[in-house]
């Protein structure tokens, strides 16, 4: 392969798409146990496109800087929603922003779900906790249009009851005669009359063609790697398994490498990468 | 009749597929019908493991209870999957509590009554034991799973 530099245009569109500008909390919504959904407005109204599965760098002022990924409706006009679990510095000051405050936006970045190629094939949606907030994108895309897909099978799996995010969506998807949705969680007490189970052991149970079928899968990586061997099992080629590999992000655009996962940079060519691609690199044990 | 009506029904189960009928006419030897309402235990923990159930319809939530402490519920169990291992292995008692979501209609199978066929018979103890043992490996692997609490919050 020749190595072809990139032309200065490039080079300074990337740079350029490394200043954030400046949104505002609109909303706030408590989702779970450290988790809040924000919704984000900027001054002139004007909100960047986004591709279900992308995500946006979004700044803490003062404390820093975060992948986060888009969580509403791609074919929304509405403000950016965004769904955020408080595990660290940035992520614990993103999520207890209130409305009014502003946050440091730029993006949307990444290669989104394979929303094409999964025209007129089942689609298996396999998420793990904080792994639906990526998905529910892919999910509201699916719904508007539905006829253009074959059968859609949604399997989310969450750490308790009290985790489960999106609740009232998860209820109305379930009623939808269009679409199987089974909800699962790891442990419950006794009050819980829903499923109790691992998520990825609802894979061979399902029933669609694997063949001719489409997974989109995001959550812990351990979780994802059951969810591949479920996958596989029943039949779905590795071209066809697609997973988000969220490893963390700096410059987002392809310029620092922090996100070098292999011969591949995630905030580019992934996070959303077919399973083919990065499956010898999961083999790897130091990676 | 009666039997006949419950060896067509293990056959048919997805547990048995592949058995042969001479096998499925041993073990349906030993079933009868059952059905469980609402909130009615299949077993409890520290009892005899003297019956197991094929889950024909409905859901059963596999508990681990302790004094004090509410029940935690770490599987459900589905139609068509088998609830019960401890039957196979001595010293034959239940380790958790099953207990019925809802109506649930199952074929229960006579512990001592299977366990004595497969004495006589290994090759349908084979037969069943690699069933029960694919049971018990996607178990323990979901189990592995759940106890990594991968969706946790890092301390
Ligand atoms: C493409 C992409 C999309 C993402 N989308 C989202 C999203 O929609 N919502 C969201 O809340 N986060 C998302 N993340 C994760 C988020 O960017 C990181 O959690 C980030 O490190 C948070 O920074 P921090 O300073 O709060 O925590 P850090 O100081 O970076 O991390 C604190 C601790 O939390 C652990 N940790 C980091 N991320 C996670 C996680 N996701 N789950 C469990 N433990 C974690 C770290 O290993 C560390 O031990 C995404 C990451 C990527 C790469
Ligand atoms: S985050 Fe800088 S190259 Fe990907």
């Amino acid at each position: 392969m020749v190595y072809q530099p990139d032309g200065l245009d490039a080079v300074q569109r990337r740079a350029a798409a490394t200043i954030p500008r400046i949104a505002r909390i609109r909303r706030r919504r408590r989702e779970g146990p450290q988790t809040w959904t924000l919704e984000l407005e900027t001054e002139d109204g004007e909100l960047p496109q986004f591709a279900a599965g992308q995500f946006n760098m979004l700044t803490a002022f003062g404390i820093g800087e975060a992948a986060i990924s888009v969580s509403g409706d791609p074919g929304s006009k509405g403000p950016l929603v965004h769904t955020v679990r408080a595990v660290g510095p940035v992520s614990t000051a993103l999520a207890t922003l209130q409305p009014g405050d502003s946050v440091g936006l730029r993006g949307p970045f990444g290669a989104g779900w394979p929303m094409k190629e999964a025209e007129q094939r089942d689609v298996v949606i396999v998420a793990g906790g904080l792994g639906l907030a990526p998905l529910r994108p892919a999910i509201y895309h699916l719904l508007a249009n539905r006829r253009t897909y074959g059968k859609v099978v949604i399997l989310c799996g969450s750490r308790s009851p009290g985790d489960i995010l999106f609740r009232r969506e998860l209820e109305r998807w379930g009623r939808h005669i269009e679409i199987e949705l089974e909800v699962t969680v790891d442990h419950a007490a006794d009050d819980w009359r829903g499923h109790v189970g691992v998520v990825t052991t609802f894979i061979p149970r399902t029933d669609f063609d694997p063949a001719n079928s489409i997974a989109l899968v995001c959550g812990p990586e351990l979780m994802m790697t059951f969810a591949v061997s479920a996958l596989q099992d029943a039949g779905v080629s590795d071209e066809a398994i697609y997973i988000s590999m969220e490893r963390n992000m700096k410059c987002a655009v392809g310029l620092c490498g922090h996100c070098q996962f292999g011969t591949a940079l995630l905030c580019r060519d992934g996070p959303v990468m077919a399973f083919n691609r990065v499956r010898h690199m999961l083999a790897i044990r130091e990676i | 009749m009666e039997t006949r009506g419950l060896a067509q029904i293990v056959m048919e189960h997805p547990f048995f597929v592949g058995l042969e009928e001479d096998f499925c006419d041993l073990v349906s030897g030993c079933a009868r019908n059952v059905r469980f309402e609402d909130g009615a235990y299949l077993f409890r923990k520290g009892e005899p493991a003297n019956e197991f159930f094929l889950v024909r319809e409905g859901r059963v939530e596999l508990q681990i209870a302790a004094p004090g402490v509410k029940p935690i519920t770490f599987l459900t169990i589905g139609d068509n999957e088998v609830v019960g291992l401890s039957w196979l292995i001595p010293p034959y008692r239940w380790s958790i509590d099953a207990k019925a979501i809802g109506r649930v209609r199952a074929i229960g199978i006579d512990a001592r009554c299977l366990r004595g066929k497969c004495e006589a018979d290994h090759h349908l103890g084979y037969e069943l034991m690699k069933r029960f043992m694919s049971v018990l490996i996607e178990r323990l692997n979901a189990a592995r799973l759940q106890a990594l609490d991968v969706y946790g919050v890092p301390a």
